[in-house]
């Protein structure tokens, strides 16, 4: 369990994909209010990293330090259903996260989503289906945010509109770990470059149950 | 749970969604087979619990390569995977739910198909009471099978060579509960192990799916 000063620990984590290991060595701390953006060249392991403290695949070696519950991931791809309405959507989250009704109005209205809220999802372009998809997180109610890449496809205008909801959300005492290439307007975010952690160069660990799935 | 099995079936309803593929084609079957066998009723009578529970096994197993598939595909197996419900409990929810769109329906028309296929009328509650007994435990099985190779573009193929083994045992007590009940014979035995069979599956096979879906999410 992490203690009260910080919402997430990560200590000497290290992280493989497909049994290889891309980084070592990773520790940071997110203490509630703070904003961490992870950089780092394509590959070097930034999706496996968040896949890895989101809780989604197991560490190579390390410690990840969370509350249980405490963590709302959004991935590359939106989990969006597209005959579904945008509110029927938010509505399905909300129902699976245990959170209340209002809480779909708060996250349509923070993403700019009012005016679309009846469209199914499959008629949104690129970046409102993002918008969605990032409004699923004030759904959550969960106080660390992990989030891969949130900024694609999105224009100005909705970066600055991300940017505010993240600031938004770190104030009422969450916060933000984020992975993404852009400079998302997020003026006081700490920086981690992953590149300093790149493992070593090494066989891949051969055998275990994994290969079968490989 | 509720909430994923509601929207599971407001899905299944919706364009594209499947939810009657498994029922027309149980029926396609059914029409068919007096063409191909010729219409004499004794024949019909004498083969029909067994067409009908082959009928009812394979259009279970055409819609069960979606089950876990299209939330991978755009994403929402994870995000399920980080929710709060456990993966055992969405796996569960993911087999009532394709139980709901395909055996379901399929139980509820069988007395029609049976007609169709010259079923005696002492076969037909029997009929009703096979299927009803014995389709949970295909979309539990199938459940497994679709997080097996949920990671897999075109899993069809693979997912029903793993899963029609685990089948058969459910086909012979089923088709054998429906085919005494229309020759009037006792049927307590293969009843009571088709429930068996289908009471272990309800009770295992949301763990074993949940641990594949774990393993294919890394």
């Amino acid at each position: 369990m992490a203690d009260a000063a910080s919402h997430l620990e990560v200590a000497d984590l290290a992280v493989a994909r497909g049994g290889v290991p891309v980084l070592e060595g990773v520790s940071f701390a997110l203490a509630p209010g703070s904003v961490l953006v992870l950089k780092g060249p394509n590959g070097v392991g930034k999706t496996t990293l968040l896949r890895t403290i989101a809780g989604l695949q197991p560490p190579l070696a390390g410690r990840i330090a969370a509350a249980e519950g405490a963590i709302a991931y959004a991935g590359h791809a939106d989990g969006v259903k597209a005959t579904m309405s945008v509110t029927e959507n938010l509505v399905f989250w909300a129902e699976i996260f245990g959170t209340g009704r209002d809480r779909v109005a708060e996250a349509l209205d923070g993403f700019d989503l009012t005016l679309l809220a009846a469209r199914p999802a499959q008629m949104l372009s690129a970046g409102q289906r993002r918008r969605l998809g990032l409004a699923r997180l004030l759904v959550t109610g969960r106080p660390v945010w992990v989030l891969d890449e949130p900024t694609v496809s999105l224009d100005v205008a909705s970066v600055a509109m991300f940017a505010a909801a993240i600031r938004r959300h770190a104030a009422a005492g969450g916060a933000a770990l984020l992975a993404t290439h852009v400079d998302a307007g997020l003026g006081t975010a700490a920086e981690l470059d992953l590149s300093a952690f790149r493992a070593a160069p090494r066989a891949r660990i051969a055998g275990g149950f994994d290969e079968a799935f490989a | 749970m509720i909430a994923l099995i509601r929207r599971d079936l407001a899905l299944a309803v919706r364009a594209g969604g499947g939810f009657g593929l498994g029922l027309a084609f149980a029926l396609i079957v059914v029409v068919l087979v007096p063409f191909g066998v010729g219409p004499e009723t004794g024949v019909l009578a004498r083969i029909a619990p067994g067409i009908l529970w082959v009928a009812a096994l394979l259009a279970c197993l055409l819609t069960l390569d979606r089950m876990f598939a299209l939330d991978r595909e755009d994403g929402s197996l994870d995000l399920l995977a980080t929710a709060p419900v456990p993966l055992e409990g969405v796996a569960a929810a993911k087999a009532l739910a394709h139980w709901l769109t395909t055996g379901l329906p399929l139980t509820l028309i069988s007395p029609v198909l049976g007609i169709l296929l010259s079923l005696p009328p002492a076969g037909q509650p029997w009929l009703v009471v096979s299927l009803a007994v014995g389709t949970p435990a295909l979309s539990a099985i199938g459940a497994f099978g679709a997080a097996l190779t949920v990671g897999m573009k075109r899993g069809g193929l693979l997912l029903s060579l793993l899963v029609l083994p685990f089948y058969v045992p459910t086909l012979i007590f089923g088709a054998e509960v429906a085919g005494r009940g229309a020759a009037g014979l006792t049927l307590a035995t293969p009843l009571a192990l088709g429930g068996g069979i289908t009471l272990a599956c309800l009770g295992l096979m949301p763990f074993a799916a949940a641990a594949a879906l774990r393993v294919n999410l890394r």
